[in-house]
């Protein structure tokens, strides 16, 4: 018999295919180092670069922003890169960004840091990007549940284990609630919407969730995780069950939670979100300009929805030439504008900032002048 | 006229040889300062890690506690998949090298390769969508029959979303890897070994054993050690697919943590000292592939004389 060789020819797509096996990566380790502004004297009204750097939940708002403001001042340019909150924080008191996009607002110690680069009244935040943050679950012919913070911060913490637990049939009367475990889904990637979820259940629900608040879920609460908003939710979606935390805009088909606000639930929605900042406190100790926000996670007013993620702009209070003024007021404006806020909205599914939340907002960013 | 033609090759051949030797040369030196260069950019942003104060690393209790759980978890993850894709692997190859037909064995050949070219998140996705809901109801049942083995306590994951299912899609990625490269090895072994093989009477299974493994064995362990530096790298898959946690040994349960997967999940937030964190846990799973492909170029060399290739 004679031995046949086979199948000779494909030792070029071998090496072709070890070739593609790598895996796509982030850019290195430090803050953006984008350059200052480009102060082109061309004859526009505004023009030239603008920078910023900071928070990924501005990421599809932003590119809207920057779509709507180049198309309507022809000659400018906006560069936003979404390393992350603390990234772009960084960046802006190194002077590498001219703006900073954050979901936190800056600590007074960061205010101080500024004044390097900011002049004697150092930077101001204005909130620019509000988005409500759904408890969302995979009940089959359950579309909303009442829920108060009590119990979803036990749920959450994994007390509650059952959908039919007495905690939960309370509530909601004239709902049969299913005798299905409950898999809780939380994100295993650090981010700010894990971040507002927890402090909503730290504030709302303190004797229960005992847990410090930071953008990591709580290391002790082991349960089924996965990666970014599109992960839990296709993970609660696969499983009957399941309940998990997610911006508004992409939890899909899946039931929402009304919670409790003062002696009623509230439905999920972009005014319920844009009422639940507005009546938020501004912080203390702020100069005139700054509308940092402590947000009332346990507010009573009816109407108003509490698990909110706000997300600001960092500016200056001056700059040092006329130029960037202009393009930083104007981008500023444009971002809190109607055109802006609903350009936002459409794209990015987040709730617009209120009428007046945005006039007082753009008040603060028509200050902004030349310093020295 | 001979020897003056056999001349003027040779003088061609000299230039040629210069730089053909010239540019192997530096290719060798490229590939040495590009590792060297990854090595010391490690070292430099890990530091400030190792100089820390214990208390600020994550967790609380220092780098090593930090790190020892999420490399086990690496290595857990790696080992399923090699389990899984060494077998299957060498099995494929020697389908297609030595049993198939021609026509089918070109095919197949090319739709392994294509399994490479594949993204990694395509894998993920289709690890998290797919099968991770496909294998709860085997979890299940793993739980309740085989629950009195630690590896498949219960209760089981409710979302499939385990370590054992992120070593299946580990599998599924490394095997073309393995395949490809026995394959060509396979194809290699010298006709005239296999050929005696057969004259002596031998079963294609036995000639097989007797000629082409042994000649291949070098061969395969160079690929398995391919496949695993790609098991034990490979972030955007696991990522998806895992369900995060401590240390646990249970397979079928959310939990457990690879390197990788931790670095791409904490690394667009980080900042300062997390960000030396990861990088350090980066420079760990650096060492460890550095270390594994040691001992397997060590388990080469000893096999080499054995192997029938002389």
């Amino acid at each position: 018999m004679k031995l046949q060789r086979i199948g000779s020819a494909a030792a070029v797509l071998t090496v072709a295919a070890l070739a593609l096996t790598a895996c796509g990566s982030d850019s290195p380790t430090a803050a953006a180092t984008s350059g200052a502004a480009s102060s082109g004297a061309t004859a526009a009204a505004v023009s030239g670069t603008l920078t910023g750097s900071g928070a990924s939940s501005q990421k599809s708002a932003m590119e809207a922003w920057k779509a709507g403001f180049e198309a309507e001042n022809a000659g400018t340019m906006v560069q936003y890169s979404p390393d992350g909150s603390g990234a772009g924080r960084k960046a802006f008191l190194a002077g590498g960004a001219q703006f900073a996009g954050s979901d936190a607002y800056l600590k007074d110690e960061e205010i101080e840091a500024s004044k390097s680069i900011c002049g004697p009244d150092g930077a101001f935040n204005v909130p620019a990007y509000v988005s409500p943050i759904a408890v969302a679950f995979n009940l089959p012919g359950i579309e909303t549940l009442n829920l108060d913070a009590p119990t979803i911060a036990k749920i959450f913490k994994l007390e509650i284990t059952k959908w039919n637990d007495p905690a939960i049939a309370a509530t909601n009367e004239g709902v049969t609630l299913p005798d299905t475990a409950i898999t809780v889904v939380h994100r295993n990637d650090e981010s700010g919407t894990t971040e507002n979820f927890v402090d909503y259940l730290h504030t709302a629900a303190k004797d229960v969730w005992t847990y410090d608040v930071s953008g990591d879920w709580p290391k002790d609460l082991s349960s089924e995780n996965a990666k970014g908003t599109s992960g839990v939710v296709a993970t609660t979606t696969g499983t009957e069950g399941a309940i998990t935390y997610a911006d508004h805009s992409a939890v899909g088909k899946l039931g929402t939670v009304n919670v409790k606000v003062g002696s009623d639930f509230t439905k999920i929605s972009p005014e319920a979100a844009a009422k639940g900042v507005e009546a938020a406190t501004p912080v203390a100790g702020r100069s005139a300009l700054d509308m940092s926000l402590d947000l009332k996670r346990d507010s009573t007013e009816t109407g108003s929805y509490p698990i909110i993620l706000v997300s600001y702009h960092v500016f200056c209070s001056s700059y040092k030439d006329q130029n960037t003024v202009d393009l930083v007021k104007a981008f500023g404006e444009y971002v809190l504008s109607d055109a802006g806020q609903k350009q936002a909205a459409e794209s990015a599914g987040n709730a617009p900032l209120s009428t007046k939340m945005s006039e007082t907002a753009i008040k603060s960013i028509e200050a902004i002048k030349v310093g020295s | 006229m001979t020897s003056n033609a056999l001349r003027r090759q040779g003088s061609k051949g000299q230039a040629g040889d210069k730089i053909f030797s010239g540019a192997a040369l530096g290719a060798g030196i490229l590939i040495l300062i590009t590792l060297f260069a990854v090595a010391i950019f490690l070292l430099i942003q890990a530091l400030p890690t190792f100089t820390a104060n214990p208390a600020l690393i994550t967790g609380g209790e220092g780098f090593a506690s930090y790190i020892f759980p999420i490399v086990i978890g690496t290595v857990i993850a790696a080992s399923i998949a090699l389990l899984i894709a060494t077998p299957v692997g060498i099995a494929v190859a020697l389908f297609i090298s030595h049993y198939a037909p021609r026509k089918l064995a070109a095919g197949l050949g090319y739709v392994i390769d294509l399994l490479a070219a594949i993204p990694s998140v395509i894998y993920g996705a289709w690890g998290y969508l797919v099968l991770a809901p496909a294998l709860v109801p085997s979890y299940q049942w793993l739980a309740e029959n085989m629950g009195f083995i630690p590896l498949f306590g219960g209760p089981a994951s409710q979302t499939g979303k385990t370590i054992l299912t992120a070593g299946i899609v580990l599998a599924v990625m490394v095997l073309p890897i393995i395949t490809s490269l026995s394959r060509e090895i396979f194809l290699q072994t010298p006709k005239l070994h296999e050929e005696a093989a057969l004259a002596l009477g031998a079963t294609r299974w036995e000639m097989i054993t007797m000629s082409v493994l042994p000649f291949a064995r070098p061969g395969i362990i160079s690929a398995v050690m391919l496949g695993l530096g790609r098991a034990l790298g490979e972030t955007m898959a696991v990522a998806l697919v895992l369900s995060t946690g401590g240390l646990i040994p249970s397979l079928i349960k959310s939990g457990n943590q690879t390197i990788a997967a931790e670095i791409a999940l904490n690394f667009p937030e980080a900042f300062g000292l997390r960000l030396s964190e990861l990088i350090a846990a980066g420079l760990v799973l650096f060492v460890i592939t550095l270390a594994v492909n040691l001992i397997a170029r060590a388990i080469i060399a000893r096999h080499k004389e054995f192997s029938g290739a002389n």
